[in-house]
């Protein structure tokens, strides 16, 4: 079986500073992944990397595309790697109004990215953005508000449905629970537990929430100064860490 | 003695500004930037678009100018008197008889010949800039040729008013590559971007030209099931009675007495001396 996503070796500074080094994983399809650590573990950085953001200054991403196959995305022309941003890749922000466009009724938001791969039917768009508004419990009379009249929470779901409306291959979630209070949390977890199952997608989620990867993740890496200290199956690394950091990270959860 | 330049600039700007005029017909609808001067009238009065009349007029020109269709409001006699003081050049009020036409916001009913040249005012040359603000995301956006959000703009529009309101600046595909934005125009008049004469936008604040050859594809953007539709006000001109020209509503007493009337003063004034009349004929003083 071919990994939907090759890293290899991913490096990116900052000057003399280490944003990341030297980070390798295979992602099969299905398959979510969890990457946790403190702020400034560098987490944010490779996600950045890995969505072409930013361009790391070693290594290769390998995606698995549908019409040429492995692929490096790195060394890939950018007209190409921005069709994979809006068809195969999607990229969900923490905080939802960088993702979204405010000023763009709740429809349109979920209709753009159909119209940016060539959709010109407008009741078919409208169809689907409907349809997506259900999937992601927004009701259908809110279609025509902006999403500035919703809540938190609601703007999380929007950005969600927005961004899985193409059938994406791949998600990219920084923080995705970021910023909401916690039973919005666990609806929005549950929502995207529902979506990543039904969809069969492949997700990479940065959080340095650990209940957020308990729930979501099979497997976890977990990153300090800028390197993966640790990796494995999600409930082996929470139940059993290794590493120092590990055990102190988890450990330091508060418990209710 | 003249003591101005012809045409007011000096030589090197006109000759600067025609470069872009070349590379704006070589790229239809491509924004060539240009090294925009100041112009002895405000922003927002037509700077573009003197700045290329400036760099197109010859001394044999005909030159007219019209706003919003009328040859007799103060922007059309300000830029006509600008240019017969400046350059000398004989100007007309009639479509048929210029050489050169500044327009803002109107293409002439009378069809143009390719022996002319039609210049725009441009207020703000982007179509995408109400939806994308960042200059180095739009210009990006048009090297890959990502105009979904275009179409976000149209979508806003139908789910809101039932129908594609945009009725004016409305874009269009021109020649299968870019999208443009035709400038303020009706969009009654986007069907007329397809002809003979030469098109030329200039955008002076904004410091943009681009342009349109003869016999250019120009498509305007639309939903399969919500076609594009070059609508105008369903009545006939009260003055000359025609039913194919874009008009003008004009309130004329505060009882909701109303009259409509050719928005292009000149084929209107062409009409009645042809003979055509229209309901308000009689009593009309325009």
């Amino acid at each position: 079986m071919t990994p939907l996503l090759q890293v290899k070796g991913i490096e990116k500074r900052y000057g003399a500073r280490i944003g990341c080094r030297d980070v390798s994983f295979d992602l099969y399809p299905g398959e979510v992944m969890g990457i946790v650590g403190e702020s400034g573990s560098g987490k944010s950085t490779l996600l950045n990397c890995l969505v072409g953001h930013l361009e790391p200054d070693a290594g290769q991403v390998i995606f698995d595309t549908r019409a040429d196959g492995p692929v490096d995305t790195v060394t890939m022309s950018e007209p190409d790697r921005r069709m994979l941003g809006r068809t195969d890749w999607a990229f969900v922000h923490q905080h939802a109004r960088d993702g979204l466009r405010m000023s763009v009724s709740a429809g349109g938001n979920i209709g753009e990215r159909l119209m940016a791969v060539g959709s010109r039917h407008y009741g078919q768009i409208r169809g689907q953005a409907l349809d997506w508004l259900g999937r992601v419990e927004i009701a259908e009379s809110r279609v025509d508000d902006r999403p500035s009249a919703f809540s938190g929470g609601m703007q999380q779901r929007l950005q969600i449905a927005r961004n899985l409306v193409t059938g994406p291959r791949l998600v990219f979630m920084d923080e995705p629970t970021g910023g909401l209070d916690v039973s919005v949390q666990a609806r929005l977890l549950d929502l995207l537990r529902g979506l990543v199952r039904e969809m069969g997608l492949s997700a990479i989620i940065v959080t340095h929430d650990l209940a957020v990867v308990r729930l979501l993740a099979d497997r976890l890496m977990v990153m300090k100064d800028g390197e993966v200290v640790e990796a494995g199956l999600t409930d082996q690394v929470l139940d059993d860490p290794q590493h120092a950091y590990t055990q102190l990270l988890v450990s330091s959860v508060l418990q209710v | 003695m003249n003591e101005y330049n012809f045409a007011y600039l000096d030589e090197q700007t006109k000759r600067m500004i025609r470069r872009a005029i070349l590379k704006a017909l070589a790229v239809p609808g491509y924004q060539v930037p240009f090294a925009s001067r100041e112009m002895p009238m405000p922003y927002g009065w037509g700077t573009g678009g003197v700045q290329v009349s400036a760099a197109t007029l010859t001394p044999d020109d005909v030159f007219k100018v019209i706003d919003q269709g009328a040859d007799d409001t103060t922007n059309a006699v300000s830029i006509r008197k600008f240019f017969e003081k400046t350059a000398g050049v004989a100007t007309t009020e009639e479509t048929g008889k210029a050489t050169i036409i500044q327009t803002r916001h109107r293409i002439p009913e009378a069809r143009l010949r390719a022996d002319q040249i039609l210049v725009y005012q441009v207020p703000i040359p982007e179509p995408l800039r109400f939806l994308e603000p960042r200059e180095t995301e739009t210009r990006k956006m048009h090297s890959l040729q990502e105009y979904g959000l275009m179409h976000v703009k149209l979508y806003e529009d139908i789910s809101q008013h039932g129908a594609i309101s945009t009725a004016y600046a409305y874009p269009v595909r021109v020649a299968d590559r870019y999208v443009m934005d035709p400038s303020p125009i009706p969009k009654f008049d986007n069907p007329k971007l397809e002809m003979d004469a030469i098109q030329l936008f200039g955008a002076g604040r904004e410091q943009r030209i681009y342009a349109l050859p003869p016999h250019t594809r120009v498509v305007s953007l639309d939903f399969e099931d919500y076609p594009f539709e070059a609508s105008k006000a369903d009545h006939a001109c009260n003055l000359c009675g025609a039913e194919d020209s874009y008009l003008d509503e004009v309130i004329t007493d505060d009882a909701g007495n109303r009259m409509f009337v050719c928005s292009d003063t000149d084929y209107c004034r062409s009409r009645r001396e042809a003979g055509h009349q229209g309901r308000l004929a009689q009593e009309g003083t325009a």
